[in-house]
This record gives structure tokens, sequence and C-alpha cells, in this order.
């Protein structure tokens, strides 16, 4: 039905269809490629409240998509506490994300879920607002720490500028919904890299090309899970059909709320926003940007199909203009 | 556990989605406090006072599972009237010895009903007292006394002397006040804990502890278990699903290196080495043990085993089955011991095989003295690893101190197969052996330690052939025919399992009881006994998960006879039934007339829990149908230990030996038996009192990251994982880095009275400042992965340490120590021995040297110091500063010296 | 090729002709694109192993193509780990295949400032020279009048990555040799 729709629109309504293929909540991107029968569209649910930040995504992903060392030059302490991989990039396709923040004493740990020790659990707000407290040389009373770590990935976007802006077709969509570079056609032009509005891809210096996750594709083919999910210890690196994976994480939103941590939330689950919704999303507890990623990110091609239903008004106008400048003459 | 066992910590976030709560103590804030329901930063040393608070509020507020105490402890048990606790005798317990530095054990015994107080038992054959080297336990083993006598007991708990009572008023003194003030946990924090450990722990449900080596790196290393145990028994938390103690242990087969052991003190399956004095023969050597109830009675036929499987023909009841063939010892040989006779030239070859001491052993610069002068060195590795190349480019070449024209070591470097390059079993953390099999060949000459030490042994006695000399028989009448395959002669290892498991007239045994002490059983490893059961390897059982139930028990195999949970007779009560269905494991099944449930029975299977045993019956026979602790003389579990240990029967809470906190408990500061060597490049700094001791205000505590392993070999050798911690570093408070002037990412040099090292600077919230004692304590953390090879060379932590060993297992505190932090890089060359110098002596006034920033390397020049020490016979001269019990010179030294 | 084949191949024929006239799905797949599969298809071999970092024991999957290994994984199978690997163990294709492994004996004679190449053969012939005589230089037949039979000048230190038929062998071969000072990383 989708496919019908697609092909009907693209040819009867091509501006149409084009935004809804550019923007917007699309139900199958894989169909909208031209897939004829796809597949579930699969993605990854990571879930930062039971990640342990012990990094096994990021060797797990090098390991089979021999991905090469992050840095040429010998790697540097970064500083931003246990993180030293600094940001997804060509040659890093995972990244772990850690954040130390300061909350009220007795708040350390991440969410208590099934048992009530009776902690204060203040609201958020007043938590993220925690005032300088004293140093804790009175026993630890005045304040405490909390340490989340996220694991960040290539969001696979239902809107993928990366995609869109690519000319030479090395991106594209598969058959599974995910987006993939194929490094046999990327000339390494490099539009795609500003094109990404949360800066995961990027180019390998000294190869030229740009590179990031495939999810795997390869492995897909083969009936395994992408590499990183498949290591990670706690399961916070979810794989499977989005929809599936959608319904296991708002249960899981609700177990968390229920238990208190209204701080906890979803990010990229929601197919109308700025990308159409996320292949990979999150769930996070805190706001996005703590993680360092976009709060709002809109796909950078969203308005394409308006610039060009401008330009082809100008156009036209240009056209009628010549003409009655031959007319003119005449 | 998060940090080090990622893995593992699968399933305490899979508990914790069940409900579990999870309390994370730990100096540091770390990834498995971002999981734990709580976090409780404790002061690092203290544990036994944080645990003792908790054994203090289970009997206070009478928490323990009495019917469990009753019936599987020796709570009841009554002791001697001339036993003494610390209270009385401020830190001490009766029998201390002040001369020797050691205790004399007799007093802590049961008191029995032949003697009364059982005053006869001090002399009992094998209980050497006061000479002991090494305790009991890993010394024999051995769950206890082998007296006949029985000792007088008070079921209803109430008797003055009886352990319940002792262990009360022992632990009296651990109140969260105290536990506030030593362990800088706040009381509400402390009872909090106190709180969610005993409402789940009882008939319905059960607390687990895990700990890593951490709580093993101590003086006092041994009680910290022991308070563990204390408590667990008390809350009825051991042989029970979801309880027990878990050692999370840090290597592949850890486990497997003590159960088959390469330790001085110890032959396979923790029978122990024989000693000169002790054991002049199989009959002495045995003798102890023969008497016992329990599995232990059956010692002779183990060892005789395992000198059939050494010996072969040549071993026969005539020549005491070749027991004499077995080296002795005379004391502690344990690694520190070698190091030291190394640097004192009486060890001239050494052996260093999958290990790297010049970076993962206390003190590494004692380590890579010891290296640079020997005749000679074989390392094997994957990699060049530092202590291969010391001779090369380690810190004392740097320093001036060794100079590679005049190290005489000659140092052959051998490449190592991996694990993916040869057969053989690790044994894993649960006693779990888990074979591997052989995947691809090594690369050039890379042979595995199988294929090294079998050549090695086939060359040697190739060498020794005919020889009529007696030292040469042991070698000339060792079984080492094993069949070799391949153009390389690889040895097949699991032929080396099967002699491992044992044979009889029948093949492959079964079982460890089929064992007999004539001669017609062979085992090489006696608790590995049925490993290799119907001639099958059944540590390569592999049913998968999905086709049994969580117990696995077709998934490899462990040791003992397969059993999962250690003691699970106790998951029922004395009568066999579960204690409660919510916790039902193990139970006697009345009609078929033998116990049954999910795993295999840590009983005899159709003992009855009514069976009660003659007078005349012994080993395992002499033990009830309702004691589980099978191993123990008295089938019970101890909180009170008669015996076994070197340091006091019970757990106190000593100061580790370079805390600059006094006791709080008693005026004995640090474990009075405590274990160091005089030598002078192992000075100690001084401790809490003495003078010169706010030189070192600070503690530091080492330990792993997640992306890192142990020494380094196998991870900072790796691109994929030496880039994800890139750099030695140092964790401090924000508060601390205030005191000091350290900034985030610039440098920091860490000084001890041993040397000095540098690392980055991460300025953490999650280190933050305890209260303890009144005063302000900075804690500084140093993961210690780091030495000068590798993909990042940065200087080992452990280079800080003092050799200081806990008496009883001879285990270095690397977990506690005293420092100096300062900003800046530490000096470079020969200044570095001047700046470290200069804080041994106190500098001038004998206080802490005045700050100087060393930025980069403008500290070489750094003005010159007070009198250099190297070479002076006593690393503590020019200090006048010893902390006053622990570093006299030990019963060890004294002894080492006659 | 045909030259149908050809065409059809043409990603912009493809674009223009097919459901996907944007090409960003179908018309834009390569040939190696369409051929990917996982590599671990290819192996030769799947052999069951065990991870070598801690003791928690992992269980994984050592796959292997012309003797060479391609890729090593957690065991589903495993009650232990569930198939799952930490950084560490999903960095053990790097350990067993790093360049940087050590392949030949290398040698350093007493006081030499650089490393020497040396047979492995001549390296065992060498070390079983050395043990021999080393034992008979420190032989101790008795200490404080008592038999000890044993060497005080032939020390090892082991580490605990070994299999437990390694330090089988390994106790076995020294206590028949009389020494003693045999240590692990256990006590460490």
């Amino acid at each position: 039905m989708t496919a019908d729709r697609t092909e009907q629109s693209a040819s009867e309504a091509p501006m149409e269809w084009l935004s809804a293929s550019l923007a917007g909540p699309l139900a199958d991107p894989a169909t909208d490629a031209g897939h004829p029968h796809p597949p579930e569209r699969v993605g990854f649910f990571t879930d930062t409240s039971v990640c342990i930040g012990c990094k096994a995504c990021e060797v797990a992903c090098k390991e089979w998509n021999l991905v090469p060392p992050t840095r040429d030059e010998a790697p540097d302490l970064l500083g931003t506490s246990f993180d030293n991989t600094g940001e997804l990039s060509a040659n890093s396709w995972r990244h772990v994300a850690f954040v130390e923040q300061r909350v009220p004493a007795g708040t350390g740990g991440r969410p208590a879920e099934a048992v009530d020790l009776g902690m204060p659990q203040p609201p958020p707000a007043e938590r993220d607002r925690a005032p300088e407290a004293a140093p804790g040389a009175d026993g630890g009373a005045a304040e405490g720490v909390r340490w989340l770590m996220s694991s960040d990935v290539c969001k696979h976007c239902t809107h993928a500028a990366c995609l869109d802006v690519c000319p030479t077709g090395a991106l594209f969509r598969t058959e599974y919904g995910t987006v993939v570079v194929q490094e046999d056609i990327c000339n390494g032009c490099g539009y795609c890299i500003p094109a990404c509005p949360y800066g995961v891809i990027g180019k390998r210096e000294d190869d030229g090309r740009a590179f990031k996750c495939t999810l795997c594709y390869d492995r897909l083919g083969s009936g395994l899970e992408p590499a990183c999910a498949t290591a990670c210890p706690t399961d916070s690196i979810q794989f499977g059909p989005l929809e599936e994976l959608r319904e296991r994480a708002n249960a899981r939103l609700e177990r968390l709320h229920e238990a208190g941590t209204a701080e906890a939330r979803l990010y990229g689950a929601d197919p109308g926003d700025g990308v159409g919704g996320a292949g990979a999303f999150f769930l996070l507890l805190d706001e996005p940007e703590v993680y360092g990623l976009p709060p709002d990110p809109v796909v950078t091609t969203r308005d394409l199909p308006d610039i060009w239903r401008h330009a082809a008004l100008a156009a036209g106008v240009a056209a009628a203009a010549v003409a009655a400048a031959f007319l003119g003459r005449r | 556990m998060a940090e080090a066992h990622p893995v593992g910590f699968q399933w305490v976030m899979e508990a914790k989605l069940r409900g579990a709560t999870v309390v994370h103590v730990d100096p540091r804030y770390t990834r498995t406090s971002a999981q734990a329901d709580l976090h409780v930063p404790i002061r690092t040393g203290t544990d036994i006072a944080f645990l003792g608070g908790l054994v203090n509020y289970v009997l206070t507020h009478q928490k323990d599972f009495r019917e469990y105490v009753v019936a599987y402890t020796n709570a009841p048990m009554i002791l001697r009237e001339d036993f003494r606790d610390t209270d009385e005798l401020d830190g001490l317990f009766s029998g201390f010895d002040p001369e020797g530095r050691a205790y004399s054990t007799e007093t802590w015994a049961y008191a029995t009903e032949g003697g009364g107080s059982g005053g006869e038992e001090g002399g009992r054959p094998g209980h050497r007292g006061h000479e002991q080297e090494t305790a009991r336990p890993e010394q024999h083993g051995m769950g206890g006394a082998s007296t006949a006598d029985r000792p007088l007991t008070d079921p209803t708990l109430r008797h003055p002397r009886c352990v319940y009572q002792v262990l009360k008023r022992h632990f009296a003194r651990y109140t969260p006040e105290l536990v506030a003030e030593v362990c800088g946990v706040p009381e509400e924090l402390f009872e909090r804990v106190a709180e969610a450990v005993t409402a789940n722990s009882g008939r319905e449900r059960t607390t687990a502890f895990c700990y890593a080596v951490g709580w093993t790196q101590h003086t006092v290393g041994v009680q910290y278990i022991r308070t563990a145990a204390i408590l667990q028994s008390l809350l009825g938390n051991i042989g029970r699903p979801g309880g027990g103690i878990m050692a999370l242990r840090g290597h592949a087969s850890i486990q497997g290196s003590t159960d088959i052991p390469t330790l001085y003190n110890l032959l396979p399956g923790y029978l122990p080495m024989p000693d000169a004095h002790d054991h002049p023969d199989l009959a002495a050597y045995v003798e102890p043990d023969s008497q016992k109830a329990g599995w232990w009675g059956n010692m002779r036929a183990y060892t005789v085993s395992l000198l059939k499987a050494w010996w072969g023909e040549a071993a026969t009841e005539d020549n005491d089955f070749c027991f004499d063939h077995l080296p002795k010892t005379t004391g502690d040989h344990g690694t520190y011991r070698t190091v030291l006779d190394q640097i004192a030239g009486k060890v001239k070859g050494y052996f260093v095989v999958g290990e790297n001491p010049a970076v993962g052993s206390a003190n590494g610069k004692l380590q890579r003295l010891g290296l640079a002068n020997l005749d000679w060195l074989v390392v094997r590795d994957l990699v060049e690893i530092e202590t291969a190349s010391f001779w090369k480019d380690g810190p004392e070449i740097e320093t001036g101190e060794l100079r590679p024209e005049e190290i005489g070591t000659e140092v052959f470097l051998l490449p190592a197969a991996s694990h993916t390059e040869k057969d053989g079993s690790f044994t894993n953390t649960q006693r779990l052996l888990q074979w591997r099999h052989k995947a691809v060949e090594p690369a050039g000459d890379a042979r595995s330690e199988l294929w090294f030490y079998y050549h090695l042994g086939r060359l040697l006695r190739e060498r020794l052939a005919g020889s009529t000399d007696p030292r040469d028989r042991p070698l000339l009448d060792l079984t080492w025919d094993y069949p070799v395959s391949g153009e390389r002669a690889e040895p097949d290892a699991a032929a080396v399992l099967r002699e491992i498991n044992g044979v009889g007239p029948d093949g492959a045994l079964s079982t460890y009881a089929e064992l007999r002490d004539d001669g017609s059983t062979a085992c090489g490893c006696w608790i590995y006994c049925g490993v290799y059961a119907g001639e099958r390897n059944r540590a390569a059982a592999r049913t998968p998960r999905s086709e049994q139930d969580e117990v696995a028990l077709d998934w490899g195999w462990a040791w003992p006879a397969n059993r999962r949970i250690l003691y699970n007779r106790a998951s029922a009560d004395p009568q066999g039934r579960p204690w409660s269905e919510r916790k039902r494991y193990l139970w006697w099944d009345e009609e078929r007339g033998r116990w049954t449930g999910r795993d295999v029975p840590d009983i005899s299977v159709d003992k009855h829990p009514d069976y009660r045993p003659s007078e005349d019956a012994r080993a395992q026979e002499a033990l009830g149908g309702d004691a589980p602790f099978i191993m123990q003389n008295d089938g019970r579990a101890w909180l009170f230990a008669p015996e076994g240990t070197l340091d006091g029967p019970l757990p106190t809470h000593y100061e580790p030996t370079e805390s600059p906190c006094g006791n709080a408990l008693y005026g004995q500061r640090a474990n009075p038996v405590l274990q160091t060597y005089r030598h002078p490049e192992n000075p100690l700094n001084p401790a809490d009192g003495a003078p010169g001791a706010d030189r070192f205000p600070y503690v530091f505590t080492t330990y792993r990251l997640t992306e890192h392993h142990t020494a380094g070999g196998m991870s900072r050798t790796l691109p994929y994982l030496n880039e994800l911690q890139p750099e030695f570093f140092c964790e401090v408070s924000p508060e601390l880095a205030e005191e000091r002037g350290l900034r985030h990412l610039e440098w920091a040099t860490i000084v001890t009275a041993r040397t000095a090292i540098e690392a980055r600077v991460l300025v953490t919230r999650r280190m933050r400042p305890l209260k303890v004692r009144g005063r302000t304590l900075h804690q500084v953390g140093l993961p210690y992965h780091w030495g000068h090879g590798g993909l990042s060379p940065g200087d080992p932590a452990n280079d800080l340490l003092a050799v200081v060993l806990d008496p009883n297992v001879h285990i270095q505190e690397a977990k506690a120590a005293s420092c100096d932090i300062r900003p800046g890089r530490r000096p470079r060359g020969p200044a570095l021995l001047d700046f470290v110098a200069e804080y041994r002596s106190g500098g001038e006034g004998g206080a802490r040297p005045a700050d100087r920033v060393h930025e980069g390397q403008s500290a070489r020049g750094a003005e010159p110091p007070g009198p250099h020490e190297d070479g002076a016979p006593d690393g503590h001269r020019g200090n006048g500063h010893r902390p006053p019990a622990p570093s006299r010179p030990d019963r060890r030294g004294r002894k080492r010296d006659r | 090729m045909g030259i149908k084949q050809w065409i059809d191949g043409w990603p912009v024929y493809r674009q223009l002709t097919g459901p996907d006239p944007l090409g960003r799905g179908t018309a834009a797949m390569s040939r190696r694109t369409e051929g990917l599969t996982a590599r671990t298809e290819q192996a030769d071999a799947v052999v069951r192993s065990v991870c070598p970092y801690c003791a928690v024991g992992c269980g994984q999957r050592v796959y292997v193509k012309d003797g060479a290994v391609t890729q090593i994984e957690g065991d589903p199978d495993s009650p232990i780990s569930r198939g799952r690997l930490c950084p560490k163990g999903s960095a053990s294709k790097q350990l067993v295949t790093n360049p940087d492994r050590l392949t030949r004996v290398r040698y350093r004679r007493p006081y030499g400032t650089e490393w020497e190449d040396l047979p492995l053969e001549r390296a065992m012939e060498m070390i079983a020279d050395r043990v021999l005589e080393t034992r008979r230089a420190t032989w101790e037949d008795s200490y404080e009048g008592r038999p000890v039979r044993r060497t005080m000048g032939i020390a090892g230190l082991g580490g605990a990555t070994l299999d437990n038929e390694e330090n089988y062998l390994m106790k076995k071969l020294y206590s028949a040799m009389g020494a003693v000072q045999i240590e692990n990383q256990a006590r460490i």
C-alpha cells in the first residue's frame, strides 16, 4: 500500500511525493527507496540507563568492520571523563559518551527500579540545579555524583540527508531501511558530512572517502546482529525490528517513570520529529545536549522541495520574461 | 564489577531488573557505582571496620538466621577459659609473642569434653603454632583440629564463652558511629546498607557479596574475607542460591593456577608442599589430617595417588611412593622473598611465563634489580614485555642505577602461543573448567607452554640418562611420556588432563571417592577427579544454555564433582527440607533415600539427614547428615577460627601499614604479625604519629580499568584497547586538586619512600574527600596498567608500593598506602633518586620537601638533596620514623639470617 | 556480459526505469554491495574457545579461514556470557593477530646492548644446559640437618592465563628438578 502510494505519488504529484520522501512521517523508507518487498525495518534501541560504559561496542565494531584506530597519531588523553574517543567519525562508528554530574547526596546511582530504598528523589529539574554544595569533606552528605554513559551511533534516519545529498549514489537505503556508504562508489566529495544533522559521518584522512556505521549490513544479510549489539554485556544496545524496539522502549520508559525516574525520555523514537524518526534511537536520563546530541535535529534537506518549487517558479518567470523579450522585439 | 568483569555484571543487571538492591562499596565512584542503588565511598583499607559494623548490626538487632547459625556454624562451640580477645589486650589476641612477633594459637582452640580447656591441643602433631610460615588453609588446607575430643557446646548460645557470645562482645565496638569515624561512611548511609543486607537475608531471601582482589591485597586481606564469611554465615547466606561470597578473580585461569598451583607452598589440590622440619616422611606428612573428620581425612589417598601420577612404577609402598623425590620447603619461598634472594645473588635462573612482574608486582624496582642480578632469565610471552626488556630501557636505566653493559643477565625471550593456538582448559572464577580447542597453528617459533615444558623435560632427561646420582632420580623416574602430534611434536593436552583426572585399574576415575592409598590409583589433582570420567573430557561439555536450566550442569565441569554451589547441603534445613520454597535448591528425598535437587549434592548422595557417626567413623563418615561444611573437621562454618590463621581467630580492624590515621579501636595500630622485608629499596613511609608522617598525608589505591588488563601486556599492546585509555592518569577530587594546585589534564607527581611517578591529572567528583577521625582525608586513584613499553608508555603505579604482606598468604598490600602528590612532572634521570631521597630523609627539618613545581623536565637541576641512601644497609636509616610495630624485623627475617 | 545486462546494471537506467527514481536505494546498489555477506560465512572452521582475559570465562567462537583467525565472537550458547564480550574480549582477534606479536626467539647475551636472533632449537638446548648447570651448582641435599633435596638457584613465576595442563606439567617438572621457588600471579 505504501509502495502504491509512493509509485503513484512519484508520477502524479512529484513535489508532494518528494516532500514526503524527504521529511515528515514515512512508514517505510525501504520501499520508498525502491525495495519491492523489504524485510521489516530494523534498528538500534540504545537504553543508556543500563549502559556501563565498557566500550565493548566500540571495539566489537572496529574488529568486525576492520575500522582503523580512531586517530592516526598517538592517541591522547581527552580528559572528558573516561571518554577518549571524543566523537563519532570515519574511524569511530560507535562512541560512548561519559557525563559526570553533581546531584544531591544519595541519588548517585542510576534509577532505582523495583526497590525503594527510601532515598530522596527530588524532581529532575531540581536535581539538575543542585546547588554548588560545600565540598564533601563532611563525609559525603552534601552531594553525590551521577555518571551517565551512552553509546552513540549513526541514527539511520528515516529522512537521511547524507543520502539525499550524495551525488554519486555511494550512500544508499538498504532493504532493512538502514543507510550505508558503499566504499567502492564513494569518491570522497564530502557533501554528506555537513548534511548530517548529528555530525555522524566523516572522512578518513589517509583515504579520502567517507565512512560511518553500516548497521553491519553484511551481517544482517547473514542473519547476524550487528557486532556492537552482539557484544554489549548489559543489552544496553538492542537490535531488532524498529516497531518492536519502539514498543520495548516505551515499556521501559513507563517502568522507569513508575519507579520515579521522571527524567527518563526517548530520543529519536518519534516518527514525527525532524528526521522522520531515527532508525537508531535512545533512552536518555537527561537532556540530549548533556550527551552531546542535538536537541531537535532536522534533516537538512527538509526544505529542498520548497527550494525547488521556488526555483521552478523563478525559472518559469525567467522563461516568461525571455519570451516577452522575444515577443517585444518582434 | 562493571569495571573489571563487565560480562559477569550482566547478571547483576539482571538481578536488579528483578528487584535486587545493588550496593557498591568502593573508595571511588566507578562504572559499578553508576549502576548501583547505593554507592558507599569508603576509606581504603577499612573494610573490616565496615563489615564488622554489619556483623555488629546483625547481632545487636538479632537479625541472624538463628536455626542456620545453631545448626550449621560453630556459634555454639565453647572456647577455652584462657582465650583473651582484642578488647582486653588493646588489639592483640592471647598468645602473642612480642619478641617473635607471632601468635601461639593454642588458646584459640575449643574447650573439649576430655580436657576441659583442651590444653593438650597445642602440642598435637602438625600444629606448629608460631613456627608456622603460611596459614594452615594454604599450608594444609584443612578444616580444623584432628582432636578426638568433642568440643563443648551450648546450643542455646547463652554460655558466656560460646562463640556466639564472644563474637557479640568482639564486634560490639563496631557501631555505626565507629564505622563513620574509621571508614568515613556516614551513619545513615551505613544503616541503609545494614537494613538492605538484613532485609534481604534469611529463610526467604539471600544476599551475595562479590569482591575483586581489592579485598585480598591488604596486610589483613585474609581477615577481610573472614569478616564477610562471618557475616554471610550469620545471615544464612552460604550454600544457598543467591548467596555466597564471590571472588571475582582477574585472570582467565587464576583459579586453575591455585588448584593446580605453581605456588611454592602447594601441590595440586591444595595439598601442602612438604616441609623439611615437619614432614620427614609420608606418614608424618599425612598424619595430622588422617585423623580428621571430613574429606581431608583421606589425605593419604590423595597424596599417594599424586605421587603415583608423577613417579608411576617407581613409586611403591616400600619407598614411601617416592615421597622423598619431592623437594622440601623451609619457610617462606614466596615471590617477594625470591626477588630479594635474586638481589642477594642466591637465585641464578628465573622462568617468567605469561607474567610481567616488572610492572605488575609491588615495588617494581626490587623486581627489576632482581632481574638484573640473574645469570639467566627465560621470558615467555606474546609480546616483548617490560620484564624482558628491563636491561634495555627500564626505569633504572633512565636513572643511571643500571647500565646495560653492566647487567650480566642472559635473557631468552621466547614467543608463546595464544589461547586460540593450543588446546587446553581454563578454570574460571566459579571453579568451572572450560576446554578451549585449538583453532590455528602459532606462527614461527611461538609455542604453547605445554610444548616448552614437555620438551625441556625431555631434554633434561635425555641429558641425565644413565646418571647414578640420586638427585637425578626424580627427573629420571618421572612419568613423562605424553603422546605428541604434528610436525612440532605438540603434546596432547587431553592426555595431560586425563592424568590430572586420575586413572585406576579400570581406566579414568569418576570421583575422588575412588582414590586409594595403596598405590592402585594415580591422580594428578584429586579435586579435579571426575573431569575425565567415563574417558570423556567433561571440560569440553557445551550443551547450549537454551537446552538446560540455569544451573547448566552440562556446560564445562566444576570441581569438585561438578558441584556448582559449594556447601549446597546448607540450602536445606537439618532435616533435609528446603528452608523455603523460594530458595529451594537441594533436598532429601525420603522415598528414594537420596539427596536431590538442581545441583550435584555437596554431600554423600545417600547420607540421611539423621545419620550420626559412630565413635570409630573416620573422614567423611565421621560427619553427620546435618553437617554441610564437609571439608571442616566439625562440619560447620567457622564464625570463630580456632586455627588456620596466623593473625587472629577473629577479624579485627587494623590500619594499613602506611595509614595516615591511628587505630580508633585499639592501641595496636597495624596487623601485629604482618610481614615485611627490610631492604634499602623497600623503605616504609612513616605512618600516623611517627615523625615525618606528614610528608605523606594522602592515601592512594590502585585498580584496573575496563579497557586494560593487569600489567598491560595483553592490552597496552593493542591499538583498539590502547586508544580507549591511552595514557596513565591519576584521579583526584576537586578539593585535593585545589589543595595541591593540581590541574585537570596537566601533570602530577606522586611520591612515596620508594619512588616518584608522574601521571596526567583527572580531576573528578567521583573522587571525594572523606571525613575520618575528625580530619579530611584525600584519596588518590591510580590505575596500574602502565609501564615503559607498549603503545602508551607510562610510569608503573606499582612502583610506588612497598612490599608489605599479609602474613597468612604473603599477598602484598597494594590497595592502601600513603603518598604525597604535587603538581608537575617528576624529575628525570639521577635527579629522580635525589628527589626521592629527600622525601625519605625528610629534607631540612623533617617536613615535606618544599613544593617545587617540576614542569616538564625543569626539575632535572633541582637542588642537591639530603644524603642518598643507595647502598645503605637499612632502608630506614636516616628516617628515624619506622612505624612502631610492623617494620621490626619479623620472624621470617630472623629465621632467614640464622 | 550482454548489452541488456550492461544497460540494466547502469545505475541511471535503473533509477529512471525502476521504483527508486531518486537513486537512493535499489538503483544505487553496487555489485559489491549486492554480494556482501558476513565473512564468518566463509569460515573453514568455527572453533569453540574461552576468552583469555579475566576469570569470568566467557565463551568465544573463533572463525578460521585459510589457517588464520578472521573473527572472534561471543558464544551465544554459553550460560555464563550468553554471547556477550567486553572490550577486551572483543579485542581478542587483535590480540592473536597483532603484527607486533613475537614470532622469533630473542636473545640477549650477558652485558649485551641489543637483541639477537637465536634458533628455537638452540635456545631450548641452551636453556636445558643452564638448568642443569645451575641445579648442579646450587643443589642442597640438606638444610639445617634436614633432607631437602632441592635447588634454591632456580625460580619461576607464572601468569594466570596458562592452561591447567600447562601448570600441571610446570609444577611436575619443577618439583622433579628440585625447584621450590615456583610462584604464580595467584599470589600477587
